[in-house]
Formats: C-alpha cells, structure tokens, sequence
C-alpha cells in the first residue's frame, strides 16, 4: 500500500471507493433507462399483450354452462353415465334454476347446450320457466318434478351433454377450427361433412401466400437488383417507383384495382382496344384479380429488403467469380445468390406473413372462392359474433404466422439482417 | 464467334431492362390510372372520359359524412402521434442507454405488432375495449392506433441514436448541464430528424388504418378509410376516387417528408464517419 502511495496511484481504500461509485451511477443509469422504456411496455402489454391474451384464453373459454349451472356442474361430475343421474344432480338443476331465471341468465347456458344438442335451447327455458314458478320442492321430490316437466329429462343423453359441457376450458373451438370435434363419448372425431369448411381455407391460405410469394420474388428480384447495380439517377427513379406504391395505402391501391378490374373497367376495355380478348373476361371477383391485387400491393416488402442487401455487395466477387473462370450464369447462381439469401428470407417472410393475414384485398377483388381464414374471423367477429370460432381461428392464424417466423429464421438466419 | 457471344449478351442485357420497366410500370400505373378518372364529368370508370368536371370533389367535401370521417381522422391521427411520439421516444432513449439479458425480448415485444395481422389484434381489442367501454369511442380508436404507431417511432428513433455520440452527453454534464438540460439542448436536436421522421410514420400508421377500425370505431366515430370502405362495398361511386386521388396526394407529400428526414439522418450518419 505504501509502495502505491510511493508511485502516487490509487491507494485500496480509493479503488473500493471509485468501484463503489461507479456502481452506484451504473445502477442509477440503469434505473433511469428501465423508467423510461416503463411507460412504452405497460401501455403495449395492455393494449397489445392483453387482447392477444384475451384472443388465446377465448378460444378455450367454455364457462357457459359451468358459470350458470354450477351446482349441477359439481354433481354431476360424480356421474358416470349410463344410466340416469341420482336425485342430487336433479336437485342441483332445480336450484340453479331458480336462481338462473331471477337472474335472466339462463339463455347462456342454454344457447351453449343447444349448440352442443338441438333442442336443448327450448327445453331448459321451458323448463326454467316452469320450474321459477313453482314453491319450494321437498326433498327428494326434483326428479320426478323435472320428469313431469318434460319427459327428455329421464333420457340419459341430455345429462351426458350437461356434463360434457360443464368444463370451464373446451377444445371444441380449436378442434373446430381443423374440422374436427367431440363425439358423445367425448373422442376426436372429424366433423359432420356438411361442417367441414376449415381445411380447405387452411389450405387455401397457405398456397395464395406462396403463390404470392412466389410472384413477388420473380418480380422483385430483377427490378433490386438493377436498383442495386443501376446509375445513382437512375437509381434514384426507381426508387421513387417503388416507393410511391409503398407509400399509399392499402385499401387505395385495393380500391384502384377494383375500379381497373371492373368489367366496365380501364384493363377491359384497353384488352378489347388491343384486340387481346374479343368479349369482355372476367377479371374481379376471382383468383386472378386477388393475385394481381395482392402482388402489387405486397411487391415493395420483397424489393426494399433485397435491394438494401444486394447494394452492400461489393463488385469483386463477381469479378473474382468470372476471372476464376466461371460463366456468367455461374457466378450469378453461385456466387450472387447466396449472398442475398438473407434479403430474400426477409422479403418473403414480410410477403408471406403479410398476404396469409389479409383481409381487405380479397374481400373487395376476390369471390367467395378466393377468401382466406382472416375472412372466416371477420365474419365470425363482426357478423355473426362467434366468439369461440373467430378466437380459435385468429390463434391458430397467430400460430401459422409464429411458425413461419421460425422456420424462415432457420432457414435464412433474418436476426443477422439489418432492416435499414 | 466473339460477336455472337456480346449479341446475346445485350439482348439479355435488353430482355432483362425490359421486363424491369414492365413490373415498375405494373407498380404505378394502377395508382395513376385512377387520378385522372376522379375528374371524369360522367359517372364510369374507363377511358376515353367524356368531359373534366370536379363535381366527385365538391360531393366528398360537402357531404356530411365525409366532413365527419375527415375530422374523426385528423384528431385520431394527431392524439396517436404525439402519443406514439412520447411513448417511442422515451423507450428508444431508454432501451439504447443500457444492455440487459432480456432486451431483444423486449424489442420483440415492442415492435410485433408490425408482424402481427392486424385482424387478430383487432379482434382482441375489441374483447378488451367492450369491457373497459371505450368502444364505439373515439378514445378506444386512439388507444388502438398508438399501438400499430408506437413500433415506427421506436425504429425510427433507435436508429437514429445508433449514431448518437455518447460523449457529447458527457460534455454537457461536465460542463455543469443537469440532466433536463443535457436532453433538450443536446440529445433532442441531435435526434430531432429521427423523431420527426418517427412521428410522422405514427400518423400514417393511423390514418392509413382500416381493419382495426372496422372492428371498433362504431358508427359514430367512421375514419376516413372506414368510410371509404363502406363506400367501396355498398355503393361505388366516382366520389371514391376523388377521395383515393386525394389520399395519394397527401401520402405523397407526407411520406415524401418523412423519407427527406430519414435521408437526412443517413447523411449526417455519413458526415460523422469521416
């Protein structure tokens, strides 16, 4: 220590002390740091975290019967099946009646009863009804007062549905959503075939956004890389063409497609003009207007991000390439390719997770044969109010887009690409 | 054959511009093709047009609906972006102070709503919304589009502090600047292009917005694409295009600043590398 004083550095008591107050700034640094990304996160986790939650958590949600009809929920899952339940489920029927039509909540549990078994909605009302009507039942009397009431209640199945739908979580949602469901005995089963709707939009979705994909890459490819490699003026031009479309909004470009598309439209008559069609075809409300549509309005996604790497690629290799010997199409294949494969992993990542969630396009330039699953959750969210159905559909689309993700990442490694 | 091998490769050369020029002309052709439509004196969709008039103008700006759309727009897109703005920048400042062991899991967390479909977010908004009650409100609009907004400004904003030299902070405390007075005389300048550029890609993120507020916005609170979807759906008419030549115009303009700023920030980038 003396010999520290001696060479005038820093003695042990002064390191600690400097240690301690670098510490101490670090962590203040620190805490200033985390309070002001705090007000950004607690707005996303509840604006964004939470409804994606809530999306998750609905598409299992089955607390109808469960929340309405709870004493009969807790009886009856004693219940074997077979033969009839004993008068304690009954009585726990009658209970939760009486307190259910006071409470004028027993059409919940009726419209979920009813979807699990028709006919079910009309006999619980009826008998709720009856039954709110009626004094106090003695004790031991409830199942002979509900078999008076309705003689359904004496046929096991009934009860079977009770109890298989007295779970507060279900699959059915999400079973649904790959056309399958619970039989009576509660095995996965494929549903009835007129229900069988989901698998062919499934599938549906992923071959549109390949095949979009696919478009925007044979598109996009060329035009970044003579962006890249084009004189800085002309460069420049090039990019404002690809910009202009990236700049105006979707559903301006989606309504410009429909006003060109229309069988009165600018492309019609143009085609008759020209002399490529003799009659006026049929060029909206089908597959080939969603494509046309779609690939315009999602081409940009592939060109930024191809050209933004195709222009940090230095001439040389090429040049080495074909001093090294190898023909121009070589090189390109061998050499140039590869190097953008990040750039194209990104792009048709954007591309395909993009078109596989669109909505609005299809709606206005497709039929009803070129809908994908977003079509399905709108219908069900904002029409018919589905809310089990249009959950589980906007998971597993959320799952679809999850996946890609990952397998892109794999594929084409987008983390060790730069988006700028 | 020397001379055939250097034909072949102009004509390839020639093959290759060529299809290049048809796929940009495919890009904007659709969205000039339809300008000119908007001044059609009769109400049909093709060329030749048979006279110019700006009736479809004087209908989208006096009628009440669209007066109403155009208003609900504007005061959802200037709450989102100073919103957006303030939540963006803070956090942008805030995640490029410090390293810590979850921060890519934050970025993540903080900019997936670009990745998300919107749909999906939508559909979950609405839960949520419908029981705090602000849907159908023009409250529930903001609050949903300073989500899609806060991920632009947050890009936007790291990007430009990437460049941040950190010792101008440390020269200004030195010299006896308290924290407040670091900020708003030498970080804020510095970064002002970025969070310019960053605001104004918030507001375009709202004003552009369409599925989210199919879901919430209700009857009263119609933004201007809303309306334009109804419009594209029930009855079109010509008044969608003057409404579409209008928006192209404005994204134009605006986008057009916001891409100036960002080259700006690449320049200065460049300027300091020397």
């Amino acid at each position: 220590m003396n010999d520290a004083i001696a060479q005038g550095g820093p003695t042990g008591f002064e390191t600690t002390y400097l240690k301690r107050q670098l510490k101490r700034v670090e962590r203040e640094k620190k805490l200033v740091a985390f309070g002001l990304m705090l007000p950004a996160l607690l707005y996303m986790v509840a604006n964004f975290v939470v409804p994606v939650g809530v999306i998750l958590f609905k598409s299992v949600d089955d607390r109808g019967v469960s929340t309405v009809l709870h004493r009969t929920s807790a009886a009856i899952a004693d219940w074997a099946g077979g033969e009839l339940p004993d008068e304690s489920v009954y009585a726990a029927l009658v209970a939760d009646l009486k307190k259910s039509e006071p409470a004028r909540t027993t059409h919940i549990a009726a419209k979920r009863l009813n979807s699990a078994k028709t006919g079910y909605q009309a006999l619980l009302k009826q008998t709720a009804r009856r039954v709110s009507k009626m004094d106090a039942i003695a004790p031991g009397a409830a199942k002979e007062t509900l078999l008076g009431i309705d003689k359904r209640w004496a046929d096991s199945a009934y009860w079977a549905t009770i109890k298989r739908t007295a779970n507060p979580v279900t699959p059915v949602y999400l079973l649904s959503a790959v056309d399958l469901t619970l039989n009576e005995g509660g095995d996965i089963v494929r549903s009835p075939e007129y229900m069988r709707v989901y698998n062919k939009v499934w599938v549906r979705t992923f071959w549109m956004s390949t095949i979009i994909t696919l478009l925007c890459l044979a598109m996009g490819y060329p035009v970044a890389y003579e962006m890249a490699h084009a004189r800085p003026r002309v460069a420049n031009v090039m990019i404002v063409l690809v910009l202009v479309p990236f700049w105006t909004s979707l559903l301006v470009r989606t309504t410009a497609w429909v006003v060109l598309l229309q069988n009165e439209g600018v492309l019609n008559d143009f085609g008759l003009w020209a002399g490529w069609w003799a009659e006026r075809v049929q060029l909206i409300h089908n597959r080939f207007g969603v494509y046309v549509a779609m690939s315009h309005i999602l081409l940009p996604f592939m060109v930024l991000p191809l050209y933004a790497i195709m222009r940090r690629i230095p001439p040389d290799y090429m040049r080495a390439a074909k001093s090294l010997g190898a023909n121009p199409l070589a090189a390109f294949l061998k050499v140039y390719v590869p190097l953008t494969r990040h750039g194209v992993g990104a792009g048709a990542l954007f591309v395909f997770i993009l078109a596989a969630g669109f909505y609005v396009t299809p709606e206005l330039v497709g039929g009803s044969r070129d809908q994908m699953i977003s079509y399905f959750i709108a219908f069900y969210a904002d029409e018919t109010l589905n809310w089990g159905a249009a959950a589980a559909l906007s998971a597993l689309l959320l799952l679809l887009t999850a996946a890609m993700f990952f397998l892109m990442n794999v594929l084409f490694g987008i983390n060790k690409m730069k988006m700028q | 054959m020397v001379f055939d091998f250097f034909f072949f490769e102009r004509l390839w050369t020639i093959t290759r511009r060529g299809y290049v020029v048809l796929v940009l002309f495919f890009l904007i052709v659709p969205i000039i093709a339809v300008v000119p439509l908007s001044f059609n004196a009769e109400p049909f969709f093709t060329y030749p047009m048979p006279g110019l008039s700006l009736q479809w103008y004087t209908e989208l700006f006096s009628s009440d609906s669209w007066q109403r759309a155009i208003r609900v727009s504007f005061t959802v897109g200037l709450a989102v972006t100073v919103l957006a703005t303030f939540l963006g920048t803070f956090a942008a400042l805030g995640l490029t102070m410090v390293n810590f062991r979850l921060k890519a899991l934050v970025i993540g967390l903080l900019v997936s709503p670009i990745m998300v479909p919107h749909l999906i977010t939508g559909v979950g908004m609405f839960f949520l919304y419908a029981w705090a009650g602000v849907i159908y409100t023009i409250w529930g609009l903001i609050l949903a589009h300073t989500v899609l907004a806060l991920p632009f400004v947050i890009l936007t904003v790291t990007a430009t502090l990437a460049n941040f030299n950190v010792n101008l902070i440390r020269a200004g405390a030195n010299l006896g600047a308290n924290p407040m007075r670091v900020f708003f005389r030498i970080i804020l300048p510095l970064i002002l292009p970025g969070v310019l550029a960053g605001a104004v890609l918030a507001f375009v993120a709202s004003f552009d917005e369409l599925i989210i507020a199919i879901l919430i916005s209700g009857a009263d609170y119609k933004t201007i694409p809303r309306q334009m979807w109804s419009g594209v759906r029930e009855e079109f008419s010509p008044v969608i295009t003057a409404a579409a030549t209008v928006l192209i115009g404005f994204s134009i303009l605006v986008m057009g600043c916001a891409e100036a700023l960002r080259r700006r920030i690449t320049r200065l980038r460049g300027a300091r590398q020397f």
